[in-house]
């Protein structure tokens, strides 16, 4: 028995892989947006490639995201800060990669959210990606590259340094509300995937 | 480390690793570097919930989703999703999908050389009820092949998705049935080394949820993770 009383608790059910076919589904629930248009906030598009071992683009992965509204409020019961969810944010979207591998969602710029024992983190997004060869979803985050407050991320000050950029969401040059996030599954520069 | 983990983390062992060797598609898919341990946030805390008006009784009941019934042995599918402590996780959203009878997918990367069924599409979604009750009815869906080595076959099984109260609890699984044959030789179902596991993966066949002279009912309940320092209730149902 462990200290907090862990070896009494009911063991969780195995993960397995979402496989090649989960279209059939979950494609009901696809959706590219994080809040209904006109909703309170900064309007940002986030796009990005998913990429193999071998840098060949994935086209069967699904990608779902959570975020806070430009406020820093989670619309969900456990976030007691006082002050309401903006209305017409959900937080919540679902997509596919395409046969290119790639993707494209479009949201709320999230605003600074509370860490752990005080303290705020950096605004950032929640990434799950399941594809047909994950046993179990990867889990990681987007942050925004001009963001200052990203030097006291809690969460980031955890990655090393060399290892940020991977996290890093990126302005396009023509378009300073569209960002450019790619994920990358192996190799030089694999994106940072977190344990939970 | 000043802050405590929110949630309780699977203790190792317990859930498979991203590189399984035997499952040819992790080799280029799995990260290579060590995942990096964070701390819970609120934003791992919260997840997304789901209004009672998203799904319908309709969407429960893969035999009546088009005009006739589909082929195949009808089944009920009845199970429990709570926590690690017991405790029912209420109005969470259960989404699954599967092969027909034939062993075929309503997919068009599926090329397996079986029969589609007009009147099956394999697809349903529910909100578990106030006791953690999710149910639906279907068919049993059949073996497959697939490329992963010489003469693969996938055992019989249920895709399953659920979100559970945050986004750290969030779960992808499959479902399998008892007895059959072909689980000793998947890579899949064998990622990980527990046995217990691996078994509980396996539905049960239980009486008790058939409806005599029209379905077998099979039995499928779901752990996910719990929160730290809440007391250990209602055991019994773990069994």
């Amino acid at each position: 028995m462990e200290a907090n009383g862990r070896a009494t608790a009911l063991p969780s059910t195995v993960s397995q892989t979402v496989g090649p076919y989960f279209h059939i589904g979950l494609s009901w629930m696809f959706s590219d947006r994080v809040a209904d248009a006109g909703v309170e906030g900064r309007p940002i598009a986030i796009q990005g490639r998913l990429l193999d071992g071998d840098r060949q683009p994935v086209p069967d992965a699904l990608i779902e995201v959570w975020q806070a509204d430009a406020n820093g409020k989670y619309a969900h019961p456990d976030d007691e800060q006082e002050r309401r969810v903006t209305p017409g944010f959900r937080g919540y979207a679902r997509v596919p990669t395409n046969d290119e591998g790639a993707f494209r969602f479009m949201t709320i710029k999230p605003g600074r959210v509370p860490a752990p024992g005080g303290g705020v983190q950096a605004p950032h997004i929640v990434v799950a990606i399941f594809m047909r060869g994950l046993l179990r979803h990867l889990t990681t985050r987007i942050y925004f590259a001009d963001e200052s407050t990203n030097n006291a991320d809690p969460v980031l000050q955890r990655v090393p340094a060399a290892r940020w950029g991977t996290l890093l969401a990126r302005s396009l040059p023509g378009d300073a509300d569209v960002f450019e996030w790619n994920i990358v599954l192996q190799g030089a520069d694999e994106t940072v995937f977190f344990d939970l | 480390m000043a802050d405590r983990d929110v949630y309780h983390r699977n203790p190792l062992g317990t859930q498979p690793l991203y590189s399984h060797w035997p499952y040819n598609s992790t080799r280029k898919r799995a990260p290579t570097q060590p995942l990096i341990v964070q701390p819970h946030t609120l934003s791992e805390t919260t997840g997304p919930t789901f209004a009672p008006e998203l799904v319908t009784p309709r969407a429960a009941d893969l035999t009546r989703q088009r005009s006739g019934e589909p082929l195949g042995e009808r089944m009920i599918l009845e199970g429990r999703v709570m926590d690690d402590g017991g405790r029912p996780l209420r109005r969470t959203l259960v989404e699954v999908w599967q092969a027909n009878a034939a062993g075929r997918y309503l997919h068009d990367k599926d090329n397996h050389d079986a029969p589609l069924d007009p009147n099956f599409i394999g697809c349903g979604q529910t909100l578990t009820d106030d006791d953690g009750r999710y149910r639906f009815v279907t068919i049993r869906p059949g073996a497959y092949p697939w490329r992963n080595h010489y003469n693969a076959w996938r055992p019989s099984h249920i895709h399953f998705s659920l979100f559970g109260p945050a986004f750290l609890t969030r779960l992808v699984t499959q479902m399998y049935f008892p007895g059959d044959p072909l689980l000793s030789l998947d890579p899949i179902f064998n990622c990980v080394s527990d046995e217990h596991a691996r078994d509980r993966l396996i539905a049960e066949l239980d009486l008790s949820v058939s409806k005599p002279e029209w379905a077998l009912g099979y039995r499928f309940d779901i752990v996910l993770r719990g929160r730290n320092g809440t007391p250990m209730e209602n055991l019994a149902h773990g069994g």
